[in-house]
């Protein structure tokens, strides 16, 4: 009896090896590139990522999406990533700092601020100025993450007073209280509307050109693949990349 | 069976074990900007962060012992069909991810919730953004530890001492208060404190269905993380905060609570 449990745990153990062993070399002896990216740029990326495995056969494009800040953080502490494209300066500020970027950022894309109303907009919202009303409830990112800081700013511009309901910890929260209909309005990114697909609706005010995201990307330093990070970073800067990026909403430099 | 030596085959895997759980939260300790913790207390978000968080999860902890330990005793004793059915959905709120769970009190509590609709129109309650969505929230994800604990103590009583009481003439309710539940009260203690502690440190459900608010709805876990964006150091403080007020209450309770042979 026990021989045959042994035997059992042994072979589940060759099977655990050796599945282990193909998710770690991620296919046949292909070269895989590791792209960190902000979070908005999730449908835009992934859709590159496609165009580039195509162009480039054998090589895999793997990505890992977050808040610009975490992923910084994790490329500091070596996080081993070949691209990181953020959605603000001070995020690539903190990786330039650490001395891992192989190349001088470059801006390639650009985001603004616009309000989002709930399904329905039982707020009546129409402007910037009916977030100021106590009977319109408004929630907002927090200002210590980026779209915080843009929506701080271009309220100040603006000269609006909002008293938030909350303060969300990144902008897809501010769009799941909007689209869940428990906030009336929020501000989050024209993208982050597109990305929504029509569920909730997105008002452009001229405010938000003092608050524009800047999205800069760069190959790092100590990269596994240094030679296609540099050519997925040229696809992200190409037409081919533009169009993509345009397409979801984005502002291109 | 004797306090004494542990037998040596449990010796190491227990330091390990030991090693595992203490090592970490000892590295936030060696971490930690002691220089500036002094400041970093003395700030009034932090207090009020702190104050919010004890005030809720024992709120929330009430709300589990005055709902959980009935459902506890009904799982335990009650004769009706489905009850392995009914244990395995009081344990569905520790597998959800506590941010699906957020959302799926908000599809059930929120504005436009199947009950918070009604909440809203006929008493004018809404419960997120507000600090009663923080207790509810804590609650939701908290309950089954509670529940779990108290239906094991229940469990594990001589059914004769109720049977007994039953014989003299006891009615059904006086049976449970006068003579179950003293019995179970260390199995109702821990099932509360670790209720407790998982209500203090409940992040993912609070912040999805209460939000964010500094003074209302921010708890520690929430300061927290967005310390953690902008200021790392604020955050291992903060931690540490949380860390010790939790350590030195449980020590506390333990002690007068629930204090083994």
């Amino acid at each position: 009896m026990s021989d045959r449990v042994f035997g059992k745990t042994a072979r589940a153990a060759v099977a655990l090896a050796s599945a282990l062993a193909a998710a770690g070399c991620g296919g046949a002896g292909g070269a895989t590139v590791t792209v960190f990216a902000a979070a908005s740029l999730t449908e835009s990326f992934t859709e590159l990522g496609r165009v580039f495995e195509r162009s480039h056969p054998g090589v895999k494009v793997r990505f890992s999406f977050a808040g610009s800040s975490a992923l910084a953080r994790q490329i500091v502490d070596g996080a081993p990533a070949d691209v990181f494209a953020a959605a603000d300066h001070s995020a690539m500020q903190a990786v330039t700092d650490a001395r891992r970027t192989a190349a001088a950022p470059r801006i390639f894309a650009r985001n603004r601020l616009v309000i989002a109303t709930a399904p329905g907009d039982p707020g009546g919202v129409r402007s910037l100025r009916d977030l100021a009303d106590r009977r319109v409830t408004v929630v907002l990112c927090a200002a210590q993450v980026p779209c915080g800081a843009a929506a701080r700013e271009a309220l100040r511009a603006a000269g609006v007073q909002v008293a938030p309901a909350s303060e969300e910890q990144d902008v897809k929260a501010v769009l799941t209280k909007v689209r869940m209909g428990e906030a009336d309005a929020g501000l989050v990114y024209r993208t982050d509307v597109r990305a929504a697909g029509g569920r909730v609706r997105g008002i452009d005010f001229p405010e938000a050109a003092h608050a524009v995201n800047d999205y800069p990307i760069a190959p790092l330093t100590g990269a596994s693949e240094p030679r296609h990070a540099r050519a997925f970073v040229s696809l992200v800067t190409s037409a081919r990349g533009r169009a993509a990026l345009a397409e979801r909403g984005f502002d291109l430099p | 069976m004797t306090r004494g030596r542990v037998p040596w085959p449990l010796v190491i895997p227990a330091a390990l074990g030991l090693a595992f759980l203490v090592l970490p939260p000892a590295g936030l300790v060696l971490r930690a900007p002691w220089s500036t913790l002094g400041a970093r207390l003395a700030e009034p978000q932090v207090l009020a962060a702190l104050r919010l968080s004890l005030v809720t999860a024992t709120l929330a902890t009430g709300l589990c012992l005055l709902l959980g330990v009935p459902l506890a005793w009904a799982l335990a004793r009650g004769g009706f069909r489905g009850r392995n059915l009914v244990r395995a959905l009081v344990t569905v709120p520790l597998v959800l991810p506590p941010v699906v769970g957020g959302v799926a009190l908000l599809t059930v509590l929120g504005r436009n919730g199947i009950v918070g609709r009604w909440l809203e129109a006929a008493f004018g309650v809404t419960l997120p953004f507000s600090t009663a969505g923080v207790v509810l929230a804590e609650a939701f994800v908290a309950m089954p530890f509670l529940v779990i604990s108290v239906e094991g103590a229940l469990r594990g009583v001589d059914p004769r001492y109720e049977e007994a009481a039953a014989t003299l003439g006891a009615s059904r309710w006086t049976i449970f208060r006068r003579v179950t539940l003293p019995m179970v009260a260390p199995g109702v203690a821990a099932g509360a404190i670790l209720c407790w502690a998982r209500a203090l440190g409940e992040f993912g459900a609070t912040i999805t269905f209460a939000g964010n608010f500094p003074g209302r709805t921010q708890t520690m876990p929430l300061a927290v993380y967005l310390a953690l964006e902008t200021d790392p150091q604020a955050a291992i403080v903060l931690s540490l905060v949380l860390l010790a007020v939790c350590t030195a209450i449980l020590a506390l309770l333990r002690d007068r609570w629930v204090s083994g042979p």
